[in-house]
């Protein structure tokens, strides 16, 4: 998946992106890296198909894309964002009721989403009886209930506590190791990012386009060793530099 | 959840007792006025009459109790299926909402005692009562649907656009539910409203003399001087109002119990 010269104006005026050239391979992990307001949520949206280019073009192997609808897509978002009035099991199914997908073939496989996020004990809980962790991991169940090619992850894991975090980063390491999926994932964390990614990219605020590209090139899998390893920390500095240039020298 | 500590019990017991104990304090001072001053029931009736009315005429006021509730429940029906239709009908046009709404805004803050006479000109009588219970009940209902539907979590309406939901799809999966809460809040004040509707179109009506619910049954023995008829009337409307409320609180809670903030009991 490419996207060449995208732009996005809104109607407020604001410049989100100009000339955002993005190439994504099949199977790669890809963050972009930025600072709030960078246009990183906006570039994740247009890749969706939940918002048009104002100029540009996002093309898919080597057809230009009409609809995305058509590429099977995975999307979690900052918040868990799950239906308060129906249960676990009932939030992941929703992409497969939505697809017409009838119950009798949805139940093994909303058992099996929930079983790779190590929920399947709480299928019945409703979601607030779950920790912020938990639903995430709800969230991450949903996107993969339709086995997606590509991963979208908006800062999913930004509003949770350091602990939960590198537990999640973990899991989505092994799940991403497992399933062999594509993920662009956005956050504004180098260490995360630094963590996770095959390549970082990294992004310059208003109007939004691509400063730098990192690639990391240690070996998978990481674990928690990796996180302390020298080499992990010669790579946070360099994304950190190529961090506040890309802000102008004051992140 | 939990046993109730024991502050909570006690907490719960005065919240039943203390109200108990103020009516029972009104009733007795009402009694007192009402002996020591030799007060005739044509002017102020005790306590004790007014009861013994509600049992002696108890096979009147009990017709007439049903004849209200008759159409309370119409309303109150009528309310919640029109109230929530339009908000539908509004939320999936917007050039009908902008068409319509002033116009739901208008007949709500009409007076509905001004526009009661109106009604029986030209409804039948039954007819012009429930268009009077309804006018006042369905529009709660209306603008509390109306705000569910339009605060609608933007992430998963994003969420239903990428995998395609059909607006059929969006309204009944998404919207709806999302809308549930502020929907029971509309139908918790219609509720009341509609016996309110009810009973300003039976007094309306009461002066052509057709009627049969207990606000008519008021207004007519007004002109007899039947005080204490007066009051047992007035005392089962209140009770009426009363069950009501407690009925469509309890059904909110019921719906809501599992899942909404408003309903959860927390554990401290």
């Amino acid at each position: 998946m490419s996207l060449r010269g995208v732009a996005k104006t809104f109607a407020s005026g604001t410049q989100a992106l100009d000339g955002l050239d993005l190439d994504v391979r099949p199977g790669e992990f890809v963050s972009l890296l930025g600072p709030s307001g960078c246009g990183k949520s906006t570039a994740l949206r247009l890749i969706a198909g939940l918002s048009e280019p104002t100029a540009g073009n996002i093309t898919w192997g080597d057809s230009v894309a009409a609809a995305s609808a058509a590429h099977e897509i995975g999307f979690v978002f900052q918040e868990p964002t799950l239906m308060p009035w129906t249960t676990v099991a009932r939030n992941v199914d929703l992409p497969l009721r939505l697809g017409g997908t009838s119950a009798s073939d949805a139940a093994p496989r909303v058992a099996a989403a929930l079983d790779r996020v190590g929920l399947a004990a709480f299928r019945d809980a409703f979601p607030r009886e779950l920790s912020g962790g938990m639903k995430m991991r709800v969230s991450i169940a949903r996107a993969l209930v339709t086995d997606p090619d590509l991963l979208l992850m908006d800062e999913p894991f930004a509003a949770l506590d350091e602990i939960t975090r590198f537990k999640l980063n973990n899991d989505l390491l092994d799940l991403w190791r497992a399933l062999r999926k594509t993920v662009v994932f956005v956050t504004h964390s180098v260490f995360e990012s630094v963590y996770l990614s095959h390549r970082i990219v990294v992004m310059t605020p208003r109007p939004g386009r691509v400063f730098r590209e990192l690639v990391v090139d240690a070996p998978y899998p990481r674990q928690e060793s990796f996180r302390t390893s020298a080499e992990y920390a010669a790579y946070c500095r360099l994304t950190s530099e190529a961090l506040s240039a890309a802000t102008g020298g004051n992140p | 959840m939990s046993a109730p500590e024991p502050r909570g019990r006690e907490e719960r017991a005065l919240r039943f007792v203390l109200p108990v104990a103020t009516l029972a304090l009104a009733v007795a001072i009402w009694h007192a006025v009402v002996t020591i001053n030799a007060l005739p029931p044509y002017v102020l009736p005790g306590p004790a009459l007014v009861a013994r009315t509600l049992i002696d005429d108890w096979g009147i006021l009990s017709d007439s109790l049903i004849a209200t509730l008759i159409t309370t429940f119409e309303g109150f029906a009528l309310a919640v299926v029109g109230g929530i239709g339009l908000a539908v009908v509004f939320n999936l046009s917007r050039l009908v909402e902008y068409s319509f709404y002033p116009f739901a805004v208008i007949l709500q803050v009409t007076p509905v005692l001004a526009i009661a006479p109106l009604l029986l000109i030209y409804l039948p009588q039954q007819g012009a009562v429930l268009a009077c219970a309804w006018i006042v009940a369905f529009f709660p209902v209306l603008a509390n649907t109306t705000l569910g539907l339009n605060s609608v979590d933007h992430n998963l309406s994003d969420l239903y656009r990428l995998y395609g939901a059909s607006r059929g799809q969006v309204l009944l999966y998404l919207k709806l539910p999302s809308a549930l809460p502020n929907m029971l809040a509309g139908i918790r004040i219609a509720g009341g409203l509609s016996l309110v509707g009810a009973v300003v179109a039976e007094i309306a009506a009461g002066s052509a003399g057709a009627g049969s619910g207990l606000a008519y049954r008021i207004a007519e023995s007004g002109y007899r001087l039947n005080i204490p008829r007066m009051f047992a009337a007035l005392i089962l409307l209140s009770v009426a109002g009363i069950v009501i409320y407690f009925a469509l609180a309890g059904l909110s809670h019921l719906l809501l119990r599992r899942w909404h903030e408003s309903a959860v009991q927390r554990e401290r």
